[in-house]
């Protein structure tokens, strides 16, 4: 979808301030939202193309407005509303009220705590070959789906270069949306910066963008 | 915040002391000093550089310390000719187990707007000029692949421990928005 989260390129958000000596957390409930995006996700209530697709899908002056876990709190919620593991009138009350749905791999537990502090894992055997190879020419295509999607924008009808293949992996635009797997091969293309911003690029700059096969075309 | 996991420890679906043990193993398994020890072993080892450049998750593997690391982790490395720098233009994608959770900044609309567009005015907000000719390589990581960057080694380093060397190794080094710290300068 064409979100505000989609920010490459945008101008007007000042500049980069860095916190000296960050703490991990701000407040503690910050830490409590992280756990719970990651308890339910790997207790199987959804894929982690699914809670992006919902922070992204918070209207924007919200997305904008809020700070990074007030968006992973607002996007859980959301999630696990649609999908029926809680009631909107839980929400409201605070308080659960109706039974439970069953979870694809059940409670989450703290003997399950070990196994989620490993990443998981994405590739997926090809159905067909690669349709690209490294250094082949490629326009990332000019299109525009209304629902979750890693193109980004800054990107579309430009040509780079494939410059690695990444094997093939699980296709977000799918998982996302309740497609399944659909599994995509999947490559860093690269892109000049005077072909990304126009003439008056830096032409220092080389930008590079991980793409699936459904993103691309030949040039 | 409360409500919601007042919420779902009722229905059933998580415990309240899985939550606390999420917690814990972030703060105190994860961070920029697992990133800091592969720099280090890559500027004192080169054949563990080179795999670390042709495999970064195998080569990861083979280190004790942080040997759950995920799949799909590139290092790419900075030479005279070529700064990298990572980024994630669309939500929040970083190397977890080597760097530790991101800075707010890292995560928030400065950063991720003007990156890819303008990476030397950002590389002037955290204080860092390069040469006029260095490329600026800007990795968007749009998927699930990780990358870490591999700073270079400073001067003056010659002799080392990869101890020592590990704790010239700054977070932002390993991000590409900021250079290790030199010998004998205060961190």
């Amino acid at each position: 979808m064409n979100g505000v989260h989609d920010m490459g390129g945008m101008d007007g958000f000042g500049k980069v301030e860095a916190e000296p000596n960050e703490p991990m957390f701000h407040e503690p409930w910050e830490g409590r939202v992280l756990a719970m995006v990651r308890a339910m996700g790997a207790a199987g209530a959804f894929n982690i193309d699914t809670s992006r697709y919902y922070r992204e899908a918070l209207p924007p002056d919200i997305y904008l407005a809020c700070s990074y876990y007030q968006k992973w709190l607002l996007g859980l919620q959301d999630l696990l509303v649609d999908k029926g593991f809680i009631a909107a009138s839980e929400v409201a009350s605070g308080r659960a009220s109706e039974p439970a749905k069953s979870l694809k791999h059940g409670k989450f537990t703290v003997d399950d705590v070990e196994r989620i502090m490993v990443r998981g894992k994405f590739a997926r055997p090809a159905a067909a070959p690669a349709r690209f190879k490294i250094g082949d020419r490629v326009r990332a295509k000019n299109i525009h789906p209304a629902t979750h999607t890693r193109l980004p924008r800054y990107t579309r009808g430009h040509v780079g270069v494939v410059e690695r293949n990444l094997g093939c992996n699980v296709y977000p635009d799918s998982a996302a949306t309740g497609g399944g797997e659909n599994p995509q091969w999947l490559y860093t293309v690269v892109f000049d910066g005077v072909e990304l911003w126009g003439p008056d690029a830096d032409p220092t700059t080389k930008v590079s963008i991980d793409a699936f096969e459904p993103y691309l075309e030949k040039a | 915040m409360r409500a919601l996991e007042t919420i779902l420890t009722e229905k059933g679906y998580v415990e309240p002391a899985a939550l606390d043990a999420i917690i814990q193993a972030y703060e105190t398994k994860i961070g920029p000093h697992n990133g800091a020890r592969v720099v280090a072993k890559a500027w004192s080892d080169p054949v563990f550089k080179q795999s670390l450049l042709e495999d970064a998750t195998k080569a990861v593997r083979t280190l004790g310390h942080v040997s759950r690391v995920g799949d799909h982790l590139v290092a790419v490395e900075n030479t005279p000719q070529r700064h990298n720098m990572v980024v994630c233009t669309l939500c929040s994608c970083y190397p977890w187990e080597m760097l530790g959770l991101p800075p707010v900044w890292y995560k928030a609309a400065p950063y991720r707007s003007r990156a890819v567009k303008d990476p030397r005015g950002v590389l002037a907000d955290f204080g860092l000029t390069l040469p006029k000719e260095t490329e600026i390589r800007v990795w968007d990581s749009t998927a699930e692949t990780r990358f870490l960057v591999l700073p270079m080694r400073p001067e003056g380093t010659e002799g080392w421990s990869e101890e020592q060397l590990a704790g010239l190794v700054t977070r932002d080094s390993m991000i590409g928005t900021g250079l290790p710290g030199k010998p004998g300068a205060p961190s």
